[in-house]
């Protein structure tokens, strides 16, 4: 099912939650929802679950107008951050919920509810309460739950965030199999950018309730359109320089301390900008024309990385290990055309 | 393992159990006595056992003079009359109070709660006129009737309620579950700790209740088993043996009920009691 939001609003006495939203969710596609802490994710899903009402704007399920559409007629699943199962129910019974409400006949809902148990790999729990049972396994069930009554649309709310580290690797690609074996139309909330951009197909940026930019996870990463999309993607994160374009259409440190050869010129002059450059986009040889003295070098993980110093500003950036160079050498880099961008500083927008 | 002697501990225990000896010597006197021949009786000084712990007759002359079956009949009548209504209102007014949205809500629970002020004798006088005026006076349905609610018991569940966490709310509404069935489905049965301890306090005072049944009924066939046992007393002469006997049989299903569901009690007032 397609869902297609129209000038969505959510306005809390004190914040605008959700600024007016307009946006397509693609059918059958498992779409994130990321933003820092308190960006209105989370409004926007119960938005969508019909728990919290729309200031403003509409919501569409296909054709429908479902804006004014009670919860339990919208046909969705929501996994809640904190799974909300049943305390007093078993695993089975938890799963059976909704289909006991729907009054299926009682050896049915059983049946497709050890159906769904084997799905999400909670089969042999079943007589067991939520309580005794590990935080990952709860969150099965509570997607075994959501899944049961063939919801149109299932929700996510940060289903991983209380689960360590290994198990939520595990988790977001059990998550993953699943939406493809069901191929419900999923959104899932999450603040972080590393488990957006592995599972979904994609992502929907957010910040303080305002929609900054709707992609595919490759093409956020490649091609953001505001400074803050740049920034919040990517680890080691990007490094921003701040600074002019000076009259050569290159771009030059605020402070005069150096001067960074722009590939692509912008036809602009004097403006103030932001240049950012991804860890990965520097690439070091000879004639090049840039001078950088490497600051510090050090491996995280496989990876090679060096802090490095041009002009005032530093950056951290990946160098091959084909470089012997070392902690004080000075070095000629040049920038790549990848992963380099330049944002206005005023708006943050991308030029 | 070598003894050691805690002198603490023997301090505390041994207070404990003087005050258990303390509280328990008056039901054990009473049992004793209705347990008693008319010699056992006249015994000096008098006797800690009967003579034959299986002597029933002071009971059986008891149920003689007095209907004392009736009054037992009625009493079972009324108190579970009383504890299922007042378990049913203070089961939905605690959920109206907690979960429900409506104007007012929590002005009206305040006054409510404020009414708990007004002690029971007060209230006794309006409520006499009341039920005088609906003709219900020396009816069964007049032991009843002013006792199908509780604030107190609905303020207790409805703190039960109010930590319950509203995703399980939004969550059975999103699986399709109205209202009504979110509250007997899902949180009725999560609060069935304190849903028993509220029945069970409920029966202990409804069964003992005698101010208000002494104001009410008059006839004989309505009276309940501590009204009984009262009239009993000032209507059948002074016999220690039978009078022990009767009370024996009025407080014994409490005990009982007690023995059976210590556990929830103990719990409710403990619980009762860290909160404040
Ligand atoms: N019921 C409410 N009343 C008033 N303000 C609210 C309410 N719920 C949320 N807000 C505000 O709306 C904003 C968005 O909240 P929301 O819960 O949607 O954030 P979130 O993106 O889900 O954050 P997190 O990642 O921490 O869960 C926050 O500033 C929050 O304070
Ligand atoms: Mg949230």
């Amino acid at each position: 099912m397609q869902i297609k939001i129209d000038h969505l609003t959510k306005k809390f006495p004190d914040t605008t939650a959700v600024d007016d939203f307009t946006m397509e969710f693609e059918s059958g596609k498992l779409t994130a929802l990321l933003g820092p802490s308190g960006c209105g994710k989370s409004t926007m899903l119960n938005m969508l679950a019909g728990i919290l009402p729309a200031t403003d704007g509409h919501i569409y399920f296909d054709d429908d107008d479902v804006t004014d559409m009670p919860p339990q007629k919208r046909g969705v699943g929501l996994v809640f951050q904190n799974y909300a199962l049943y305390p007093h129910m078993t695993v089975l019974e938890n799963i059976c919920f909704p289909l006991e409400i729907q009054k299926v006949n009682k050896a049915e809902r059983i049946e497709k509810a050890k159906e769904m148990a084997k799905l999400v790999h909670v089969d042999q729990y079943l007589d067991r309460k939520p309580k005794e049972l590990s935080g990952g396994q709860q969150q099965r069930v509570a997607i075994a739950r959501a899944l049961i009554k063939t919801p149109r649309l299932l929700l996510l709310d940060e289903p991983l965030s209380n689960l360590d580290a290994r198990l939520r690797i595990e988790m977001r690609e059990e998550i993953r199999r699943i939406q493809q074996e069901t191929k419900v139309t999923t959104i899932f909330v999450t603040h972080d950018q590393e488990e957006a951009m592995s599972i979904s197909d994609s992502i929907v940026l957010m910040k303080d309730g305002i929609l900054m930019q709707v992609d595919k996870p490759q093409a956020l990463y490649d091609d953001p359109n505001h400074t803050f999309v740049a920034s919040f993607l990517g680890n080691p994160p990007i490094n921003n320089l701040e600074g002019i374009i000076n009259d050569a259409g290159d771009f030059e440190l605020k402070d005069h301390s150096a001067t960074i050869k722009l590939n692509e010129k912008k036809g602009i002059k004097g403006e103030e900008v932001i240049l950012g450059i991804r860890p990965e986009a520097i690439t070091i040889g000879p004639d090049f024309n840039t001078k950088a003295e490497i600051l510090e070098r050090y491996t995280m993980g496989k990876e090679e990385l060096a802090n490095i110093k041009i002009g005032s500003a530093e950056l951290r950036v990946y160098i091959s290990v084909d470089h012997d160079c070392k902690k004080g050498d000075v070095i000629d880099l040049v920038l790549r055309n990848k992963g380099v961008f330049l944002f206005d500083k005023a708006s943050g927008k991308r030029l | 393992m070598r003894f050691h002697f805690d002198i603490k501990k023997f301090f505390v225990y041994f207070f404990l159990i003087l005050g258990a000896l303390i509280m328990i010597f008056p039901f054990y006197w009473m049992i004793v006595n209705s347990l008693k021949t008319a010699q056992d009786m006249t015994a000096y000084p008098p006797t800690w056992v009967p003579s034959n712990w299986f002597n029933f007759d002071n009971y059986i002359e008891a149920f003689n003079k007095a209907p004392f079956g009736i009054y037992f009949i009625n009493s079972v009548i009324v108190t579970i009359s009383c504890v299922i209504i007042t378990t049913f209102t203070t089961i939905l007014g605690a959920f109206a109070f907690s979960r429900l949205k409506f104007k007012g809500r929590d002005l009206i629970f305040s006054l409510m709660l404020g009414l708990m002020m007004v002690p029971f004798e007060m209230l006794v006088i309006t409520n006499y006129t009341t039920v005088a005026k609906l003709g219900l006076i020396d009816t069964l349905a007049v032991l009843i009737l002013p006792f199908t609610s509780s604030i107190f018991y609905t303020y207790i569940l409805r703190n039960f309620f109010l930590s319950i966490p509203d995703s399980l709310y939004y969550s059975a509404r999103i699986d399709g579950a109205s209202n009504w069935k979110y509250l007997w489905r899902i949180m009725v049965p999560i609060a069935k700790p304190s849903l028993m301890t509220i029945t069970l306090l409920n029966a202990i005072t409804c069964w003992n209740s005698f101010f208000w049944t002494l104001l009410v009924i008059n006839n004989d066939v309505n009276r309940t088993l501590p009204y009984g046992l009262y009239a009993f007393m000032t209507e059948g002469g002074s016999d220690t043996k039978l009078m022990m006997a009767a009370a024996t049989f009025t407080v014994l299903p409490m005990i009982i009920l007690f023995l059976f569901a210590r556990k929830y009690i103990v719990n409710g007032v403990a619980r009762g009691g860290l909160k404040g």
